[in-house]
């Protein structure tokens, strides 16, 4: 296990910690109920979570990176900006294949709107961690209004970048 | 569910096809070992969020994140979301409780969108390495402003789809 994986885990369990003993402080009748909600919200998850953590691995597999990276064109203007936000939202894995290929885009050239807009997207949409997170944790209802009034923003990150210019 | 379900078949027949049994195994072990490295962190999360469904009283968050919370709301939603520790395994259950709770959609989409693009976690563990330093908060900067935008638009759009409040 990596330094940072410890990290987290160490602050994600101390909140967790913190919380439980504010709700213990609040009697053990919020204590109880509280943890038993939070084991059924789990126990409910677990099997979406299998599906996606596993399923995602096959799905990762079939879409390799060069297809990505081949899209995002050096200094391509707005059509550049479209294909890197269609890109982002389709890579898959995790965060190290999202930035390592907007990495490589800036090394071949790539233009900073563009992958700006790469990441920018990658974050807002990446369908692995809707499918996977997103859709199981969330009401549907509010993970595609969420997705859909999100859509601008990719654009609007570019052009910010367009104008502001790298400094 | 279904749907994800049909679309992990048809892309394990395909790894099947390239490369084989030994293809689809490989890729099997590894993420049946990462989903046992994830499942502590998935039960962290959802007891943070049941406990946050249970201490927060309901006034206050509809009070401080509701529909009329204002722009006060969405800045506070994004400040949230932007030093919530962890990943999506506490993101999520998280924003869940706070709809639960009495927040309303803005103020929750701010949340969700300042985690996923301004929060330190990801940034400082994957994208600072990766991108380099001066690419990272570029992109952050130019980012600033995207969630209390995003939340805005939320409401913007919610109020004139459900004029009447959610339909349950």
């Amino acid at each position: 296990m990596t330094a940072s994986a410890l990290i987290i885990d160490i602050t994600l369990w101390g909140s967790v910690l913190i919380l439980g003993f504010m709700a213990w402080q609040r009697g053990r009748v919020v204590l109880v109920s509280s943890v038993r909600e939070g084991s059924m919200d789990f126990i409910n998850i677990v099997p979406r979570i299998a599906l996606g953590v596993i399923g995602s691995g096959y799905i990762a597999a079939v879409i390799p990176a060069e297809v990505i990276t081949g899209w995002l064109g050096p200094d391509s203007g707005w059509f550049g900006v479209l294909t890197a936000v269609i890109a982002g939202a389709a890579t898959p894995g995790g965060p190290v294949v999202g930035f390592s290929i907007g990495a490589v885009a800036l090394k071949v050239g790539g233009g900073s709107p563009q992958v700006i807009a790469y990441v920018v997207a990658w974050a807002l949409f990446a369908f692995q961690r809707m499918i996977l997170w997103e859709i199981p944790f969330m009401p549907a209802r509010f993970v595609w209004f969420r997705a859909a009034v999100s859509v601008p923003f990719p654009f609007l990150a570019a052009a910010i970048a367009m104008v502001i210019g790298k400094p | 569910m279904i749907v994800i379900g049909a679309l992990v078949a048809v892309c394990a027949g395909l790894v099947w096809r390239r490369d084989g049994i030994d293809g689809v195994l490989k890729i099997l072990t590894h993420d049946l070992w990462l989903f046992g490295e994830i499942m502590p962190r998935v039960l962290a999360g959802c007891l943070l969020g049941g406990f946050i469904a249970e201490i927060l009283p309901h006034e206050k968050v509809s009070r401080a994140l509701g529909p009329n919370s204002g722009l006060k709301g969405l800045l506070i939603g994004t400040a949230f979301g932007a030093i919530l520790p962890g990943g999506p395994f506490t993101a999520y259950p998280v924003a869940a409780a706070l709809l639960t709770v009495g927040a309303d959609f803005g103020a929750t989409i701010a949340m969700v969108v300042s985690w996923t693009l301004i929060g330190y976690g990801r940034a400082v563990a994957w994208e600072l390495p990766i991108l380099g330093t001066e690419f990272t908060l570029w992109r952050i900067v130019i980012s600033l402003p995207i969630p209390v935008l995003a939340g805005w638009l939320g409401r913007f759009v919610f109020v004139r789809m459900y004029p009447k409040g959610e339909p349950s």
